[in-house]
């Protein structure tokens, strides 16, 4: 009976995801004819308007294209004017980013893990919801996510749209008082990092696989996030200048909305995929998560990118215990910021929260950007979500409707998505 | 009884949102002075109706001029909640090009797809009874603001430049630094305890323009510190175009 079943599943604006999406599911007589991500979310025309801006300007507004990867959008965005203007950054700048881009990362998984993919499996509208029933949870998750606030707070000023970002260092730097504090807190969220796994060990992650290539920022030597080429798991390699032979982005025949694909039909880029690009390298503490949580290389079931995110969380915490301490050990000292203005073009790299993100502009021989481009990992992703949405409908066709959508929003919400960020995304007009 | 609050989201990064959601210490207790009934990034709505409705986003296509309407019916108070929904943000900055040529550039071939109009903060199309400024919203205006509406209060929102609270940070003004930051506090409206001079950084005119700001002399003084003419009143208009008195921007 299943196989000649009609189903329409339309989720209108889906909660909990950063922006405005759609879930559009149409089955005719147990045929698919439709599996779709929709994103409604206004157009907002970044790269349109950054043209006659003077180049400084770039971090300040890119970082307005998302609130969860504000820190992200002004590295690539500081990146790519480094890489124009011919800019090395010192050592002592780059850690400051690194201990930075920890906590954009741990920030934005722990609200992502905690509260906006928590309460699917607690069967919860929200997490507010979780606060009777498990009040210790809740404010632990509230814990740790102030803590990756102040850790961001402590370094960029605001990590909201960061103020002490800028090309070639920081307008302010921590204190040592601030630093011991700020260590002092980290240690003791190890305990908080044990119970999370503890918690995560109890929940059932829906049993879906779909091989795909992963596509993360990649070094020889540590997991990156700042720096780095290409590398995917189906052996390609690529200079970050190169972003476009990855990227590809193209219109397809049965959506309106544009997508990525590289060596296959779509690639996967996000917390799942660094983990299974850069596994080697997670520092010792997280590795032990990982194969604690189930998780091994190379994990091809996009639910498990909440998990990846939790073992990220882990190497985040880890990797800023050992920043500081690198910090308080060798000191912090004001460094000049001077850049030589030169005309040119660049690109920058960052792996943001949701994966791998790339801005490239072209600045003319008054400063001013004659051309830019930003592609956003959720726009990467929107292929593979959608092939991941036709591949698990008819897996489950047999269960009720309500299991059924509420399924599929859990794995779009396992993509994380951010959907304000959709520079690249098209807007769908559709008929019910 | 409780209030029924719902947070909405039009043209925007949802920083603001963030920011709320940001609040960690006390956001248990904002959840239980209130009936949240709808906050689209963290749940699942409860209730369509509501007494107090945080709006964040600028208003940037028709179709959203229709729902911000239906919510202003709705509720008894509308606020503002941050810049884009205040003074349009940096969304405004596209209105100087055509919708044409914005669309073109980003969306190519596809362009067809899209409805986009010039993009406006919300009281340029319904009355707004209180403005969170900031971009992105700081906990403390939202703290503030809060607390004030839950007592029936007057919500405090300043009509003078930034500079006097940066002042009372102690802060070296930016110009006498002549650190090569182009500071905009002198036109700047207060409220955001100067966090940008605080921080190392330069004012860049988030929270919109204070009353009788004096334009040509802020440009001078831009002139004067080595930014060309043009790029001076483009900053000043960098979240700030489509605010009336960047008309007087020139």
């Amino acid at each position: 009976m299943a196989t000649k079943r009609d189903l329409n599943i339309n989720v209108h604006h889906m909660t909990r995801v950063e922006g405005h999406g759609n879930i559009v599911v149409d089955v005719k007589n147990g045929e698919l004819k439709k599996a779709e991500l929709e994103i409604v979310e206004s157009p907002r025309f970044f790269e349109s308007f950054l043209r006659g801006r003077p180049w400084d300007e770039a971090p300040y507004i890119t970082s307005r294209i998302c609130g969860i990867c504000a820190v992200g959008h002004a590295q690539a965005s500081i990146n790519a004017l480094e890489d124009a203007l011919g800019v090395v950054p010192s050592e002592q700048t780059i850690k400051l980013r690194k201990l930075l881009f920890n906590a954009e990362t741990m920030q934005s998984h722990w609200l992502h893990v905690f509260f906006l993919a928590a309460p699917d499996f607690f069967g919860a509208g929200s997490a507010l919801e979780l606060v009777g029933d498990k009040p210790e949870v809740v404010k632990m998750a509230l814990r740790l996510k102030k803590l990756a606030n102040d850790l961001g707070d402590m370094i960029a000023g605001r990590k909201v749209h960061p103020i002490a970002m800028k090309v070639n260092g920081f307008s302010i730097l921590p204190s040592p008082q601030q630093l011991r504090d700020m260590r002092e807190r980290l240690v003791a969220a190890r305990e908080d990092m044990a119970t999370t796994v503890d918690l995560l060990k109890t929940i059932e992650i829906p049993d879906f696989a779909r091989e795909t290539e992963y596509v993360a920022l990649a070094l020889d030597d540590e997991y990156a996030w700042i720096s780095g080429d290409i590398r995917t798991t189906d052996g390609f390699h690529y200079d970050v200048h190169d972003y476009l032979k990855v990227t590809n982005e193209r219109a397809v025949a049965h959506s309106t909305a544009k997508h990525c694909a590289h060596n296959r039909d779509s690639y996967m880029v996000g917390a799942l995929a660094r983990y299974n690009v850069n596994h080697e390298h997670l520092r010792p503490e997280a590795a032990e998560v990982a194969a604690a949580l189930g998780l091994s290389p190379i994990c091809t079931n996009p639910f498990m990118n909440s998990v990846a995110q939790v073992v990220e969380g882990v190497h985040c915490l880890e990797d800023s215990i050992d920043l500081i301490d690198q910090f308080l050990r060798d000191g912090l000292e004001e460094e000049p910021r001077d850049v030589s203005f030169r005309p040119g073009v660049g690109v920058g790299a960052a792996e943001v929260p949701r994966g791998i993100l790339f801005h490239e502009y072209e600045i003319d021989d008054t400063g001013h950007i004659t051309r830019a481009n930003c592609i956003i990992p959720t726009g990467q992703n929107l292929a593979n979500i959608e092939l991941d949405l036709r591949a698990l409908v008819p897996q489950v066709m047999d269960r009720d409707k309500e299991e059924i959508t509420l399924l599929l929003e859990m794995l779009v919400r396992a993509y994380d998505p951010c959907i304000s960020c959709s520079t690249h995304l098209l807007n769908v007009e559709f008929v019910d | 009884m409780k209030p029924k609050v719902g947070f909405f989201s039009f043209t925007s990064c949802e920083g603001c949102q963030l920011q709320v959601l940001n609040m960690e210490e006390q956001l248990l207790d904002i959840a239980g002075a209130i009936d949240l009934v709808t906050f689209r990034e963290a749940m699942d709505p409860i209730d369509s109706d509501y007494d107090i409705a945080f709006v964040e986003g600028s208003i940037s296509r028709e179709s959203e001029i229709t729902v911000l309407r239906e919510m202003r019916r709705k509720a008894d108070v509308v606020v503002a909640l941050g810049a884009c929904a205040a003074s349009g943000c940096v969304n405004a900055i596209k209105n100087r090009f055509d919708s044409e040529e914005n669309l073109r550039e980003v969306y190519g071939d596809a362009a067809r797809y899209y409805d986009t109009i010039d993009a406006r903060p919300i009281d340029q199309v319904v009355n707004v009874d209180f403005y969170l400024r900031t971009c992105p919203i700081t906990r403390e205006e939202f703290a503030r603001l809060f607390t004030s509406l839950l007592l029936a209060r007057r919500p405090y929102d300043p009509n003078f430049a930034v500079c006097v609270e940066c002042r009372m940070e102690e802060n070296v003004c930016v110009y006498d630094m002549d650190a090569g930051e182009f500071c905009m506090g002198p036109v700047t409206r207060a409220g955001c305890g100067a966090l940008c001079p605080t921080y190392g950084s330069s004012c860049i005119g988030c929270r919109g323009f204070m009353d009788q700001a004096n334009f040509d002399s802020m440009v001078q003084v831009m002139q004067d510190h080595g930014m060309a003419r043009e790029d001076a009143v483009n900053r000043l208009k960098m979240f700030n175009a489509a605010l009336p008195e960047a008309e007087e921007v020139k």
